[in-house]
């Protein structure tokens, strides 16, 4: 998840920022920022990325907390998924003259 | 087929199926070079173009047009934050790049070492030095790196009030006396040339183009952009009724596009290697922002420490 390597040392942590755009949407990504703590990292937020109502709801989380599935966005781990076709509706074929399906 | 082989045959299919690249992936070094350099440079460019504008804020002809301006570069200061955290997960700290920048080893773009002598120029600037970003910056919404793209897209949403704005404030003046049109007149002959060179050296002098193309991280070449650029401003320039400086301006049928002069190329060098009015003068300021606030960082790392221990 989180977008930055290691390698990457500055003084004031990195934080990922999520923003819910209005009620009834996920919080969705929106990019990170650094800051010295969790409420100076909202408030930034706040200022860096909804300065023109995109948002409703603000999460912070530090870069470093967040678990990645791997090094690489190809994972493995969504690689049982393809052979899975079976869970996709387009998987069964229906006559066309049957309605509402 | 080597490990190094395989990784590289991957990342040239993701390119040419037109897929982003995204932090994590293998890429070749040149690439992760390039990007660093070009959106490193885009930022500096967002952070320093706050200043010739900002040098107005104080001095707004009305509350109005004060708001105005302090939003406008807020968003900007907003802009380059997007793009210094758009590098970073390409492997280095804005900590480095800011140093990078008032060290003199990173460059930013030379329309920001002009000054800005009247209000006017808060006009001009929103019109075409923003407009031209505008058509620089909507194709790389496109590019082939996904956090640059996606901060792209975020700033070219801010970008149409940076421009209109500006517009709006030169139609005003136009309406207004004599010597406020011959104001905006004045300053539109003196950012015309420096806007056409934002695009950067003809495509004949521009080597990187080539592998930049190849590689989805421009999609248009500067040459194109340019004249792209020129056909958009034609007509509102004549919705102004200001002139562009340039007499052999002309509509071409036969292109299909206007003919245009090219800008004193020598003078570009000359401001890109630092020899421009305010080059010294936009470095000094950032140098002494960015040290001036060393107390406030400390500050807050120690009071977060404190926050933690408790
Ligand atoms: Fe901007
Ligand atoms: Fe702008």
């Amino acid at each position: 998840m989180s977008e930055v390597p290691e390698m990457v040392q500055d003084d004031w942590p990195l934080y990922e920022i999520f923003v819910r755009g209005k009620r009834g949407l996920n919080h969705v990504h929106v990019g990170s920022l650094h800051a010295a703590d969790d409420e100076m990292a909202l408030r930034h937020a706040r200022d860096v990325y909804t300065r023109r109502n995109e948002g409703v709801s603000i999460w912070a989380v530090r870069s470093d907390a967040i678990a990645a599935s791997s090094p690489d966005e190809k994972d493995p781990l969504f690689a049982p998924a393809n052979d899975k076709v079976y869970r996709h509706p387009t998987f069964y074929s229906i006559p066309d003259d049957v309605p509402h399906m | 087929m080597t490990a190094t082989e395989s990784l590289e045959k991957q990342f040239d299919e993701t390119i040419a199926r037109n897929d982003r690249i995204e932090p994590r992936d293998w890429m070749p070094e040149k690439y992760r070079k390039t990007l660093i350099r070009q959106v490193a440079q885009h930022a500096h460019s967002e952070i320093i173009g706050m200043q010739p504008e900002g040098n107005w804020i104080t001095r707004a002809p009305s509350l109005r047009r004060k708001a105005i301006l302090l939003a406008k570069v807020q968003d900007e200061a907003g802009h380059g934050l997007y793009l210094y955290s758009a590098c970073e997960t390409l492997g280095v700290s804005r900590r480095e790049l800011t140093e990078l920048l008032i060290e003199g080893q990173q460059k930013y773009s030379s329309i920001f070492n002009y000054p800005t002598l009247s209000y006017a120029d808060v006009g001009t600037i929103g019109w075409l030095v923003d407009g031209a970003a505008i058509c620089n910056q909507v194709p790389l919404c496109r590019t082939s790196y996904g956090p640059y793209g996606r901060s792209m897209i975020r700033i070219c949403k801010e970008e149409s009030f940076h421009q209109r704005q500006g517009f709006e404030l030169l139609a005003t003046m136009m309406r207004g006396t004599d010597e406020q049109r011959a104001m905006v007149q004045e300053s539109v002959d003196r950012f015309w040339w420096p806007a056409l060179m934002m695009f950067g050296p003809p495509d004949a002098d521009s080597p990187n183009t080539e592998q930049s193309m190849a590689w989805g991280i421009k999609r248009d070449t500067n040459d194109e952009l340019r004249q792209k650029f020129v056909d958009m401003t034609v007509p509102q320039a004549e919705a102004l009724g200001v002139t562009l400086p340039d007499p052999s301006l002309v509509w071409n049928e036969e292109r299909g596009h206007h003919d245009f002069g090219q800008p004193d190329w020598d003078e570009f060098m000359r401001v890109v290697k630092g020899g421009g009015p305010c080059n010294a003068q936009r470095i000094a300021h950032r140098r002494h922002a960015h040290e001036d606030g060393a107390w406030v960082r400390e500050a807050a790392t120690a009071f977060a420490a404190k926050g933690a221990s408790a």
